[in-house]
């Protein structure tokens, strides 16, 4: 009985040994959270956001960690899959802040996730960067959310403006996914610049299909016997391989014009040779890129097998700019909703972050200042740098 | 005009695949009285077979053989393949509940799907797969009108296929004893016929018939995706509704009828209405046909 009672003793003085080390050392781990689409409509999306982070997580590991008043603190990231769903994301976003304790969250990367785990992050006051989403929503009115791209409203008049000026087109054909936010809201801002600039009914043909169509030849159809000069499409890369032979097939012979979610490295993989010739705009060009930006490049492809794409590369400098706020924070209290708060602060007073994409500094509502990119698609299906486009 | 007799293409092409798939769910239906839910993900299942078989055959016969030799080959071994596909749904979905309830044989089918599409997304990954293209796709334009070859063959493989399998059900003795287990598959059995031996062909024909779809999809919309079935089947399973549960023909005009409004509704309406305006018309017809085009009042009365 004696024994036993030394043995409890013993067991409670060693628990309490640890324990107390514990509280000296202060050892707390700062917890990035990642929510990105790794299953479901564009897996591939997903899969640049992973090796991003990956990237990121070997360079802060080789660094001993980050640096936060004078002390260095490991980094774990904490990845959930979204599965390209708004539910989902939702899920995510509430089980990292509320089980995982993150102090801040890189994506999600449409705009039809990061709109509604946008507003959960600012809910639970817990700071977000969304390195793709350009529509307005995700962070209108949420001093928590910020972007790494630009915005919709400024993408819309870019390419109505290019195309005017290249090709000179008067008349407009658009078909967009209606259940889908950033293809709709892209749409809208779109035709409303267009019709701003040629006059209204210059958007002859203004067609919609909802996610997971794969026909789109009654649209196309009614686009083609239309007057249209030229289609745009704002869709993802598996939608833009299907409209774009579909249109082809059914005697389609103006340009398709694209916008930044063409970006992915699998568009022209699906596209094939149909996609040759077309523009985009995006956020950056990965053929014939310089400094910082090719090195990430030659490294993400050294080590994945394929040129980055956009997503990879905003999600890198979404990953720095949250790395810049956390060392920006002055220091961590240990206690996770204090540090978010100061970390929201100091990500919102970042200015002219040297970012692989671009210069960023953001406004008020976390957006911040970027130029965009008009990329051609080049005979050999490589994206060609064509224009860059500042506001 | 121009727009009219191009929908007319299109809508051939698009309810080929509701029918061919429709023709399925209204199979299995005719001989066991219950729905296979699993069809839209036996569907995507022969696909990926195709897909794997033509990727394959490509790349070891593309030097010395030519196309449509490849693409018939393809075609054959996918389907044999497939049918098995169909034979294991019936084997391990539904014969262990034959005696069960309606709706946990319903149910089955579902989970059947489920397992099938996230079965696929571990094996295969969530990135896209492009359908190698097995004939060179040539666009003809006919006085404004734009065919494609292959919207050629797929709109002539289908109604060949449905021909086939009309005679195959009509003049056969396989094809009598399915139509004698449409009748009663409770009592033909003891004629010496094994439901054992009936329903899994009858699976089998309809797995078969999924996967030559799939093959012909693949050629028309190249993008794979493992929940590529879920909407085609759902949508395949109402034109079996409103073909008439059991009919085969009913089922395949359905198909077709399908297509049809698809096409035609955002001639007239916005696009953004397609879906909403199709398939309020699919049910204003139910409510004045509730069996469909051609079911009958009597279960007992042949379906097939």
């Amino acid at each position: 009985m004696k024994k036993l009672l030394y043995l409890v003793l013993a067991a409670c003085v060693v628990t309490l040994c640890f324990s107390s080390n514990g509280w000296t050392q202060r050892k707390t781990t700062i917890k990035v959270g990642i929510n990105a689409p790794m299953t479901g409509d564009i897996p591939k999306v997903g899969e640049g956001t992973k090796y991003a982070a990956e990237m990121w997580l070997e360079d802060v590991n080789k660094a001993g960690g980050i640096e936060v008043g004078g002390k260095k603190y490991p980094v774990e990231v904490v990845l959930e899959d979204n599965e390209s769903k708004a539910e989902s994301a939702v899920k995510a976003n509430t089980k990292m802040i509320t089980q995982d304790d993150v102090m801040i969250i890189v994506g999600p990367q449409s705009s039809k996730q990061a709109i509604p785990a946008g507003d959960v992050a600012n809910n639970y006051e817990t700071p977000m960067i969304s390195p793709w989403s350009t529509n307005p929503a995700t962070t209108a009115d949420r001093p928590y959310v910020f972007r790494g791209c630009f915005l919709d409203p400024f993408q819309g008049p870019v390419l109505a403006n290019f195309i005017t000026e290249e090709f000179g087109f008067a008349k407009a054909a658009v078909l967009y996914d209606v259940a889908s936010d950033y293809p709709k809201g892209l749409a809208e801002f779109f035709k409303a610049a267009w019709e701003e600039k040629h006059g209204a009914g210059s958007v002859v043909a203004y067609e919609s299909f909802t996610t997971k169509d794969t026909d789109f030849s009654s649209q196309l159809t009614k686009i083609i016997n239309s007057d249209a000069e030229f289609l745009f499409t704002p869709q993802y890369y598996n939608e833009v391989a299907l409209i774009v032979n579909q249109a082809k097939d059914l005697g389609w012979k103006g340009p398709v014009v694209g916008s930044d979610s063409w970006g992915s490295a699998e568009t022209v993989e699906l596209c094939g040779e149909a996609c040759f010739g077309q523009f985009f705009s995006t956020h950056y060009a990965a053929a014939g890129a310089k400094g910082a930006t090719k090195e990430f490049i030659d490294r993400y492809n050294s080590k994945y097998g394929y040129v980055p794409d956009d997503v990879g590369a905003l999600t890198w400098d979404a990953l720095r700019l949250a790395q810049a706020a956390i060392e920006g924070s002055g220091e961590l209290s240990g206690n996770v909703k204090k540090d978010r708060a100061a970390v929201r602060d100091a990500l919102a007073k970042i200015e002219n972050f040297e970012g692989i994409t671009g210069t960023m500094t953001f406004t008020e509502e976390g957006d911040p200042n970027k130029c965009a990119v008009i990329v051609k698609i080049s005979d050999k299906g490589e994206y060609e740098f064509y224009k860059s486009i500042c506001p | 005009m121009d727009i009219f007799l191009q929908n007319i293409i299109n809508a051939l092409q698009w309810g080929s695949f509701y029918a061919v798939v429709s023709i399925g769910y209204s199979m299995v239906y005719g001989v066991l009285m219950l729905f296979n839910f699993a069809h839209g993900d036996i569907f995507m299942v022969g696909t990926y077979i195709g897909f794997g078989i033509a990727t394959l055959l490509l790349a070891l016969f593309s030097a010395f053989m030519p196309g449509w030799m490849i693409f018939i080959l393809v075609i054959l071994i996918t389907m044999f393949l497939a049918s098995f596909v169909g034979v294991f749904v019936e084997m391990v979905g539904y014969r262990p509940l034959r005696g069960a309830p309606r709706a946990s044989a319903a149910i089955t089918g579902l989970m059947i799907g489920i397992i099938f599409e996230t079965g696929n997304l571990i094996i295969l990954g969530a990135q896209r797969f492009s359908f190698p293209p097995l004939i060179e796709s040539v666009t003809y334009n006919i006085g404004g009108i734009y065919v494609t070859n292959v919207k050629v063959l797929i709109i002539v493989a289908s109604l060949v296929m449905m021909f086939a399998l009309h005679l195959f059900i009509k003049k056969t003795k396989w094809g009598m004893a399915m139509r004698a287990m449409s009748y009663d598959f409770q009592a033909v059995p003891l004629m010496g016929v094994s439901i054992n031996v009936i329903a899994p062909m009858t699976f089998a024909i309809g797995a078969g018939l999924a996967s030559v779809a799939g093959i012909l999809y693949g050629q028309a919309y190249p993008v794979l995706d493992p929940y590529m079935g879920i909407s085609l089947g759902w949508k395949a399973f109402v034109a079996a509704i409103l073909g008439g549960r059991g009919s085969i023909m009913g089922a395949a005009l359905a198909g077709y009828l399908l297509g049809f409004i698809e096409m035609f509704v955002p001639m007239i309406f916005p696009s953004t209405f397609r879906d909403l305006i199709a398939y309020s018309i699919i049910l204003v017809i139910l409510t004045f046909r509730p069996r469909g085009f051609f079911g009958m009042a009597h279960s007992t009365q042949l379906r097939l």
